[in-house]
């Protein structure tokens, strides 16, 4: 299914290239068609052909391998990023779930926060952590970016994981309550197990979320090594090798799949009742 | 000693203008091992008196007494099991786990809690469905559980709101038989919510009629049907009898027809 669809996208490409006028469409002096031509849209056979030679002129590795290892190394800061945005998002939600006080206070700057332009931040974070040395320990540099996708990705954890954990029905409450069970009793059976469904639509924004904000954050700290530096200097060569730059989309691309991937895995690990209704 | 003493026990919800006396003087007593339904139109209260002696809801005015224990002293030692209209089972968790759920909570250990789980499936007659999930039951079989679940830690009395509500007919009259078996064969007193007046005379030693605006206790029927044996029992004329006279006790209340129960 999936090999169909990226095909069918792969044939859109190539057909608008084929139909699509070389120089774009123009209406009333607005460009409202892009252009066709092989500098603005590389044949997709291009870009594949692309993956395969050498980096630089002369050099032994391919942009494959550069790609790949840029995605590799974006990856790990992606899967830092994600698990501290799920682990505060959650943490912060269950603190609005037990303190309605919490809920009133936080939920209005949550959402605010949400609105501070990612490009503005970038450098302040990476300001932050250049002052942070705890002990011997010093930040690294690359956990800047992925504090930066936490940033991002908390918010979708922390919607999600607060409407979860409400969502018990206060049937299954009463019943809890009759049971003389404490409050953490209560969290562990019944309001941690029935947050699940809510949580995993808001576990694959934050997956997606926290791949953006490692992205754009490699891009605007100007940090080395991973997809995001190469989009850059990929782009910076448009003009002569215009293919070139949508190999590391590509790298982009296969990160948002892994974390989609890594998701439904997580979906099935939590749900195990509904491993059970797939199976049947 | 009762199972349950209720005595001159008020309730009014909220305050001002939206001040709602759900309960007026309410006096009641269920004795040991007996069977007490409550029955009355939507909002006379009958469910508000459930709570209160679960102690889901603290009284405004008056006393509950619980196997002898203040209601909210008896929450806390577990002495009653509750079930309601609909089973409630958790989603995520097998028929066994959820049947679990409140000797997890007392605290006790795997291999008993298990042992005691498949000794209540046996009692509810699902042994084979230890291991499915909720959503692989029929309503049927899920308040089976439900009712399983509330027995699980064996307490002295069964607290029950409308529990076969959402049960179709068959199924009801089948539910009934077998509480009644599981009620006889384990000394559980019960206190039963509905608006079923057979299933309130089949089921029960006492009825309790109730009325609403304010919530009281109009009238009390005592029925003595011996040994139920299924449809013979519910074809005798001794169970006629008491059907029309709980009809004419919930309709005899202010001459009003009693809405909202049903005569089936």
């Amino acid at each position: 299914m999936f090999t169909v669809s990226l095909l069918l996208v792969a044939v859109a490409w190539e057909s608008y290239k084929l139909a699509g006028p070389a120089d774009g469409g123009s209406l009333l002096g607005w460009r409202v068609l892009p252009r066709a031509n092989d500098r603005a849209m590389p044949h997709v056979w291009d870009m594949v052909a692309r993956l395969a030679d050498p980096e630089r002129r002369g050099s032994d590795t391919t942009v494959a391998q550069v790609v790949l290892s840029g995605t590799w190394y974006s990856l790990r800061l992606v899967l830092v990023g994600f698990a501290l945005g799920t682990l505060v998002g959650f943490g912060l939600a269950v603190l609005m779930a037990r303190f309605r006080l919490v809920e009133r206070g936080l939920l209005p700057y949550l959402v605010v926060s949400q609105t501070v332009p990612l490009i503005a931040l970038a450098p302040l974070v990476v300001a932050w952590g250049g002052r942070v040395s705890i002990g011997g320990w010093v930040w690294p540099r690359w956990l800047s970016a992925s504090v930066i996708g936490a940033f991002l990705a908390f918010f979708p954890v922390a919607v999600a994981a607060l409407r979860g954990l409400s969502s018990a029905s206060r049937a299954s409450l009463e019943l809890m309550e009759s049971y003389a069970a404490t409050w953490w009793q209560t969290f562990r059976r019944l309001r941690l197990p029935s947050s699940v469904p809510a949580l995993v639509p808001g576990l694959r924004l934050a997956a997606s979320a926290s791949v953006v904000g490692v992205v754009v954050a490699e891009i605007s700290t100007g940090l080395r090594g991973g997809v995001g530096r190469l989009i850059i200097e990929y782009g910076r060569q448009t003009t002569s090798d215009p293919a070139k730059v949508y190999t590391a989309v590509f790298g982009a691309a296969v990160l948002g799949l892994m974390m989609a991937g890594l998701v439904g895995v997580l979906d099935l690990v939590l749900s195990p009742h509904r491993r059970a209704e797939v199976a049947s | 000693m009762n199972a349950v003493d209720v005595g001159s026990v008020s309730m009014i919800f909220g305050d001002g203008a939206s001040r709602v006396e759900a309960l007026v003087d309410v006096n009641l007593g269920v004795a040991q091992g007996s069977f007490v339904s409550l029955i009355g139109p939507s909002g006379c209260g009958k469910s508000t008196v459930l709570r209160l002696i679960a102690n889901l809801l603290e009284p405004t005015r008056g006393e509950i007494r619980v196997q002898g224990k203040p209601a909210r002293q008896s929450r806390l030692d577990q002495d009653y099991g509750m079930a309601f209209q609909h089973a409630g089972l958790f989603d995520w968790r097998t028929v066994t786990k959820n049947i679990e759920l409140p000797l997890e909570l007392k605290g006790w250990d795997r291999a008993t809690r298990r042992e005691r789980a498949l000794e209540m499936l046996e009692l509810v007659r699902l042994p084979e469905f230890a291991g499915h999930y909720p959503w692989q039951l029929s309503g049927g079989m899920q308040q089976r559980v439900a009712i399983a679940r509330a027995l699980a830690a064996r307490p002295t009395l069964l607290l029950m709101d409308e529990p076969f509500g959402a049960l179709d007919e068959m199924t009801r009259e089948h539910m009934q038989a077998e509480l009644l078996r599981i009620c006889r064969e384990t000394g559980t007193s019960v206190v039963f919510v509905t608006h079923s007046i057979p299933e309130a005379v089949y089921l029960s030693d006492h009825v309790v009629v109730m009325s609403p605006r304010p919530g009281r206790i109009t009238a009390t029927i005592e029925v003595d049907l011996g040994d139920r044996q299924g449809d013979d029992t519910r074809e005798a004329d001794e169970f006629y009898k008491k059907i029309t006279e709980v009809r004419e006790a919930l309709r005899s209340d202010r001459g009003e027809h009693p809405t909202g129960v049903e005569d089936r």
